[in-house]
């Protein structure tokens, strides 16, 4: 299992739709800023094939501008 | 699903804090949390890393230290940490952690037991002693000491051994601080508090990148700036950063001509009549002092200034060579920007806090720096009072609490000097040593320590908490000189570092919250935290060391306690040194209690501002009442402008900057085994202005060859990235034990804080 955050930043105008749009997603927790328009994204999936889908249907929304990865943690069997 | 969610929430921390980083100020809407935390207890602490003192919540389930939150009721952070505290707790488990002691066998650092290698430091301090005297060992420790480490160290040094070798990291980031404090007070810390930032109107910034170093009370600023109209953050500064990025106005000046420059604010300060009359009649003296005092460069040198007290004429006539035009032709700062600056110091209407750390304090002239803010303060009258602030920033999470108030520096004791009698007579009652033990003269300042360990003065150095051999200006001097024949070396840490490779006995520390301890902060709070977690292996608090140490040398007498209350009873007999309304500490129970209180801590109320009747119990009469000096009058100093020891020419054009970058913390043995912080800052590299570097033919990311005269290292450019130097200059962060920048710069200090200046060194610059 991967968890992964991200700062996500919407096109012009388009922060609303963006946050939606992530949020839509399974997988996904999303909290806007107040004061600026970037997105606090934070991913979950159970493997890389998972992860992968995940990404590449962020990486196409419309309202996306760019996707920056802040941190990945995995969880390992103890 | 539990640990999943403290999966989940670690990772949102750390885009919180990397959002803070990049827009400092924003805020988000509470987050949503299913996270189930059952079983998780969560117990205060401060932060581990910067001076600031944000109190964390530490998330501990069993053994293991789980997560890690803001404490909404600590009035340092409020909730908010930085990029770092977030990742507090990950510092404890790096793979390599020191779990057991390392004794050097045949050349090689081997396993061998604690009990076996305490034997061994015990045996060699003794045999030191007798083959070359008691002040041929010494011990250097840190401002990341706790309380009860940095007491004991002094305890058991001056009081115990006899000798006055004792220094600590402090004296490369504070010592400036705390000799403009002596000189311009007569007595040591800010009088005001953090509480200045919600009531100042104007916070001017003296070569301080806030936004990296101290990010969480930048955003404090911020904060106050987004919700009341009016206030501004003014950035001086040599280099453009992410701080001036976010201030309403930055003004870049030519390295060292700060001297300069504050004295052209004061100087149109009375040119205009701003300054307050009744105020400095009462209150103010005026003074001058030694000038050409030199730069510490050579083994042995010696200062000590002589004050003059002058008439407030007189020193308004030295201010003369300080016009803003003259003083635009020194600093680079134009005539409008100067007069600018004045009017808002000099502003009745306006509450102005100054804050300043590294760039005051890392200076040839760290002292008069500091001398010359806290004028421009006092002809003003803006002091004592809410918002109105002269304050000194540190670096490391006791450096107040622990070197200056512990006095874990050569000429300190816990309370006063050692060449002040009943000072030492204080000491040598609370200590139950006969006051002869406690010498009056103090030995070597920490550049000095370690001229004295390659000189052969000093035999055995014994190093706690710091790492010397990346942080040492002219490193490869004292390098050298560590590993020179019959040096005998020990070093307390949690990692391997370039000071552990240069031991002879390497001793195993339990780390932060593996034990009870306290920090001091930047604004006199005193903050405790308790024993979470079990250290690993046979690893040890300092504290404890020590003790162990000072039992086998035959002076267990001077430490009584078990291993269960010795911290309580450190705490309790150290606090009878600042017993009194100037400086009465918060007790055991208090510390416990609190996130954390201010001393001087009076019946149960902390004095957020000093010299103040209205806030000071300490203070006489219905106004101000500076204290610290018989006179009860504070100095205004005149201190001229003076250059480097060092500067471009033609062989070496450019200045050397160096200083720190957010993710890490000063030396990165802690921030670099956290892997995010590793990740987002993994090397170290060197910034030049985009001009310099097309004239150069050098392109971001290039190699470039940097060379001083006292050594020289290949890193990589970094053009419009973090920062942009002023042309002429190039800009080093320190963090990176691969790339030792202090192989290149100069060991050159202020002649009375003896603090080393690590922001101007001359190099040539060359693509690689």
């Amino acid at each position: 299992m991967a968890v992964k955050s991200y700062l996500v930043y919407p096109r012009t105008g388009l922060k609303i739709e963006l946050i939606t749009q992530l949020a839509d997603l399974a997988g996904c927790e999303v909290t806007p800023a107040e004061n600026r328009d970037v997105v606090i994204l934070v991913t979950e999936t159970s493997d890389q094939l998972e992860e992968n889908r995940l990404e590449q249907r962020i990486l196409s929304l419309p309202a996306l501008e760019s996707l920056n990865l802040v941190c990945g943690l995995e969880e390992h069997k103890e | 699903m539990e640990r999943r969610q403290l999966l989940k929430q670690m990772a949102a921390s750390s885009a919180f804090a990397s959002a803070q980083a990049v827009f400092p100020g924003i805020t988000f809407a509470a987050p949503k949390s299913n996270a189930s935390l059952e079983g998780v207890a969560w117990k205060k602490a401060p932060c581990r890393f910067c001076g600031t003192g944000c109190g964390l919540l530490v998330g501990i389930k069993g053994s293991k230290a789980v997560a890690v939150k803001g404490d909404a009721l600590s009035p340092v952070n409020k909730g908010l940490c930085c990029v770092k505290g977030y990742h507090a707790i990950l510092a404890l488990y790096g793979s390599d952690r020191l779990t057991k002691a390392l004794v050097r066998k045949n050349g090689k650092l081997s396993p061998a037991p604690m009990a076996e290698a305490l034997d061994l430091v015990a045996n060699r301090m003794k045999e030191t002693i007798a083959k070359y005297g008691k002040d041929a060992v010494a011990i250097y420790g840190s401002g990341q000491w706790t309380v009860p480490d940095g007491y004991a160290a002094a305890k058991f040094f001056k009081g115990g051994i006899g000798t006055n070798n004792v220094e600590a990291n402090a004296r490369l980031c504070m010592a400036s601080a705390v000799t403009g404090f002596m000189s311009s007070f007569g007595l040591d810390e800010p009088m005001g508090c953090y509480e200045d930032i919600d009531h100042a109107d104007v916070f001017v910034l003296w070569g301080n990148n806030m936004a990296e170093m101290h990010p969480v009370l930048f955003s404090r600023l911020l904060d106050q700036r987004m919700n009341r109209p009016g206030v501004k953050i003014i950035d001086l500064a040599t280099r453009t950063t992410r701080t001036s990025l976010a201030s309403d106005r930055l003004m870049l000046f030519h390295p060292q001509t700060d001297l300069a420059l504050a004295n052209a604010i004061a100087y149109e300060i009375i040119r205009n009549g701003w300054h307050n009359k009744t105020f400095l009649e009462k209150h103010v003296s005026f003074w001058t002092g030694k000038t050409n005092i030199g730069y510490g460069l050579e083994d042995k040198f010696a200062f000590e200034d002589k004050g003059e007290q002058v008439s407030f004429q007189r020193f308004q006539q030295l201010l003369e060579e300080y016009t803003p035009e003259k003083v635009e032709q020194i600093s680079g700062v134009p005539v409008k920007d100067i007069r600018f600056l004045a009017s808002l110091y000099g502003d009745p209407a306006r509450k102005v806090t100054s804050f300043w750390c590294m760039g005051v304090n890392q200076h040839t002239r760290g002292t008069w720096m500091n001398n010359l803010i806290y004028n421009i303060h006092l002809l003003t009258g803006k002091i004592s009072t809410p918002g109105n602030s002269p304050f000194s920033l540190t670096g490391q999470p006791s450096a107040c609490g622990t070197v200056r108030e512990v006095g874990t520096l050569t000429n300190r004791l816990p309370h006063g000097v050692v060449s002040n009698e009943a000072d030492r007579k204080m000491a040598a009652g609370i200590w139950k040593v006969p006051v002869d033990r406690i010498p009056a003269m103090p030995t070597y300042h920490t550049v000095e320590m370690f001229r004295a360990l390659d000189r052969g003065d000093i035999r055995f150095l014994w190093i706690q908490v710091t790492n010397p051999m990346v942080s040492m200006p002219k490193l490869r001097r004292y390098r050298d000189a560590a590993n020179k024949e019959d040096r005998f070396i020990v070093v307390s840490d949690v990692y391997p570092t370039p000071t552990t490779d240069i031991a002879d006995v390497v001793l195993p520390s339990a780390m932060w919250i593996e034990r009870e301890g306290m920090f001091g902060n930047s604004e006199r709070r005193t903050q405790h935290w308790e024993a979470m977690l079990p250290p690993p292996g046979e690893a040890m608090s300092d504290t404890w060391q020590l003790i162990e140490i000072a039992r086998r040398m035959g002076h267990g007498q001077l430490f009584p306690w078990t291993k269960e209350n010795h911290v309580e009873e450190i705490y309790k007999e150290y606090s009878k040194f600042h017993s009194g309304a100037k400086h009465e500490m918060g007790s055991y129970e208090d510390l416990k209690k609190h996130s954390g209180v201010i001393w001087p801590f009076v019946n149960g109320k902390e004095t957020k501002w000093r010299y103040h009747a209205k806030y000071d119990p300490a203070a006489k009469g219905d106004s101000f009442d500076f204290y610290g000096f018989p006179d009860h009058k504070a100095r205004v100093w005149f201190r001229p402008y003076e250059p480097a020891p060092e500067v471009p020419d033609k062989a070496y054009p450019f200045w050397l900057n160096t200083g720190r970058v957010v993710e890490h913390w000063h030396t990165g043995s802690m921030t670099r085994r956290i892997p995010v912080l590793d990740k987002a800052m993994p090397k170290a590299y060197v910034e030049l202005h985009p001009d310099d570097a097309k004239a150069l033919a050098i392109r971001d990311g290039d190699r470039v060859r940097l060379t001083s005269r006292r050594g020289s290292l290949v890193l990589a450019a970094s053009i419009d990235k973090r920062g942009r130097p002023a042309k002429g200059m190039v800009f080093v962060p320190f963090f990176d034990e691969g790339i030792l920048i202090n192989e290149l710069t100069l060991d050159s200090f202020c002649p009375i804080s003896k603090e080393p200046d690590y922001k101007k060194c001359a190099v040539k610059v060359e693509k690689a």
